[in-house]
């Protein structure tokens, strides 16, 4: 191998590596978007779930020097959100949209919030050293994850009744099944997958919390849980493409490839949302949102 | 008796979610009082104060029609943040591009850019929906973060101020520029753009209630196959409809291009079209009802701007906060019924 060969091999090393690394956050969050949407619950509320648990992560790890113990938080502060919602949507009859956008901006407001009060500053918490931060574990559990709950969706009986939770809810009364107690189970799920993945954000990819550190990537999982397919595999693939999109376009800021001007990373940054519009028109394959997706059930 | 309800739930959940995030300063350890007497004064306690409210919630006032008349015909836009960063670039552009433009006829092409900008980013998703049938709650979604991407490549490769250290378009021709009311509301930036939603309000109320389109769109909303059974084309009433929320956001552009920095800047906007979904629940879909809404949260946003300084421990995020306590009290269906039912049985 000469040395620009040496070269390419390093880049595309380094590239996968870093794929596999900001796609942890996409994965986890979501894993928890199948588990709520699967169940009949539409989740644009994974955003707001994944600041707090980001926050929660990096508060917890930073005071006690113990990034296990800022994960726990994480999940925690994930599934606390997690309830608010459910308590809307599934006993208080919110629209599922309107709840979930309200949901995200209540995180937005209390993330700042919250930091005023302990640190006296809204923009982040203190940093928090490399000994105390993951390196790869929330990446192995991520796609650990993936095959856990795609086992759990077809070979348990608790994953059949989440999918006829979605599908058939009323088939589900039927048989004996509490529908809203299976949609609670999946609301809080999506709560704690999604605070993980912020933890992921805030004690794995970086050091500290920091304002709006989510940056819409809850939306990008609701958008790979889309392209997925609503499918635990597919969709963990969709979020390695979007995560994919996100390190090549960090690697090519300022890289020239073609005439004198550098690559517009923007084009890049808005690539993951336009496949999902085109998916979702069934421009490229098609998509097939459970059945009974967002539509309140009334009896518990 | 259901118009009686329709009026007073908007309003005890605003109570509701303003006593909520009080109760929050509380716990963070500050005087609730003392937090409310900051909001209400800075809000409404002076001339500038009232300004700047009105200029708060003239936004919110275009991005809460636009998500109401969406509504209406049956389709949730949760894409005005979107529409409005297209239709300040639409402002910004045209206004950088050609900024010889005369006076009296510039802000009517600043206009027209805005709704022509806004316009654009509602007819796409309103398209998908009729004609591909895709939903446009995520198209819409997806679609902000599209007009994001884009409107930072305009800003920075093509329209890019090379004066300044801030993302930022090059300034607009001074023909584009709205008088501000100063010997009356001081240095807030109150412009005509208010008057401008005022006038889209009323525009939006004799649309909808007062001639045949307007009906059409209604009744696309409650009930399509009726609709369509009485010969209406619901898949154009969808695009329209769609078109014209979008032309709605956009013309937020108006009040901040021409009305307050003369310029597109990356990232102007704090959600005003999330909140306008929230002004729109509270307004009850009707654009008297937006007004009001909107009003309120312009008061609530200069209000709680003063918490950064007036306060120890609370900031300004305190608005997101209560806004949302607000949407989720108004929303929560349940929680009206549970009341209402609770109150029968203790009378019975």
């Amino acid at each position: 191998m000469n040395a620009a060969e040496t070269g390419a091999w390093a880049l595309l090393i380094q590239l996968a590596a870093s794929t596999l690394r900001v796609s942890t956050p996409l994965v986890l969050a979501a894993l928890g978007g199948l588990a709520s949407e699967r169940s009949g619950v539409i989740n644009i509320a994974l955003e707001g779930m994944m600041l707090v648990g980001a926050l929660a992560a990096a508060i917890v790890t930073h005071s006690t020097a113990s990034p296990w113990l800022g994960v726990g938080a994480g999940m925690a502060a994930g599934a606390l959100l997690a309830l608010l919602y459910g308590l809307c949507v599934i006993r208080l009859r919110s629209d599922q949209i309107v709840a979930g956008t309200a949901i995200n901006l209540l995180a937005a407001g209390i993330a700042p919030f919250v930091c005023k009060v302990l640190y006296g500053a809204t923009g982040q918490t203190p940093s928090i050293g490399i000994e105390n931060r993951f390196q790869s574990g929330p990446t192995w559990m991520a796609f650990a994850l993936v095959l856990a709950v795609a086992a759990w969706l077809r070979w348990t009986p608790s994953g059949l009744w989440v999918r006829f939770a979605g599908e058939h809810p009323e088939a589900l009364s039927t048989a004996g099944i509490r529908v809203n107690r299976v949609r609670w189970a999946g609301v809080v799920l999506s709560g704690v997958l999604s605070g993980l993945g912020g933890a992921a954000l805030s004690i794995q990819l970086s050091s500290a919390f920091s304002r709006n550190m989510t940056a819409g990537r809850g939306f990008m999982a609701l958008a790979a849980l889309i392209f997925g397919k609503w499918r635990p595999v597919p969709t963990a693939l969709a979020c390695l493409l979007f995560g994919f999109a996100d390190a090549i376009q960090i690697r090519l800021q300022g890289v020239v490839l073609w005439g004198s001007e550098p690559v517009p990373v923007q084009f890049i940054q808005i690539l993951p949302y336009v496949v999902t519009v085109l998916v979702l028109a069934g421009l490229v394959g098609q998509a097939r949102a459970p059945r009974a997706l967002g539509q309140f059930f009334d009896r518990g | 008796m259901e118009s009686w309800r329709g009026r007073l739930q908007p309003l005890a959940a605003v109570l509701l979610g303003l006593s909520l995030g009080l109760a929050v300063t509380a716990v963070a350890g500050e005087n609730p009082w003392n937090v409310l007497k900051v909001l209400a004064q800075s809000s409404l306690g002076s001339w500038y104060d009232l300004g700047m409210t009105l200029f708060y919630a003239t936004p919110l006032i275009f991005t809460g029609l636009s998500v109401a008349v969406a509504f209406q015909a049956g389709l949730f836009n949760i894409g005005a943040e979107g529409q409005l960063v297209f239709g300040a670039l639409g402002v910004a552009a045209v206004g950088a591009l050609a900024p010889g433009v005369p006076s009296p006829l510039a802000p009517l092409v600043g206009i027209l850019a805005a709704v022509v900008g806004g316009g654009l980013w509602g007819f796409i998703p309103g398209w998908l929906r009729a004609r591909r049938g895709s939903h446009e709650v995520i198209n819409t979604i997806m679609l902000n973060f599209v007009a994001a991407g884009l409107s930072s490549w305009v800003t920075l490769y093509l329209l890019r101020n090379m004066d300044s250290q801030n993302p930022e378009t090059r300034p607009v021709g001074a023909g584009y520029l709205l008088g501000h009311f100063s010997s009356v509301f001081g240095d807030a930036p109150f412009s005509g753009a208010f008057f401008l939603a005022l006038l889209a309000a009323f525009g939006v109320w004799v649309l909808l209630w007062k001639t045949p389109l307007g009906f059409e769109i209604r009744a696309v909303g409650q009930n399509e196959s009726a609709a369509r059974a009485a010969g209406i084309d619901g898949a154009r009433i969808r695009i329209l409809a769609m078109t014209l929320a979008g032309a709605l956001a956009g013309l937020v552009g108006v009040g901040e291009v021409m009305g307050n920095s003369g310029k597109f800047r990356m990232g102007f906007s704090p959600d005003f079209g999330f909140v306008g979904i929230a002004v729109a629940l509270l307004g009850r879909n009707r654009p008297v009802g937006v007004i009001a809404a909107a009003l309120l949260f312009g008061a609530l946003q200069k209000g709680t701007a003063a918490l950064d300084f007036e306060t120890e421990h609370v900031t300004r995020d305190l608005s997101s906060i209560i806004q949302a306590l607000v949407i989720l009290s108004v929303s929560a269906e349940g929680l009206w019924s549970w009341m209402k039912r609770r109150k029968g049985g203790m009378g019975a």
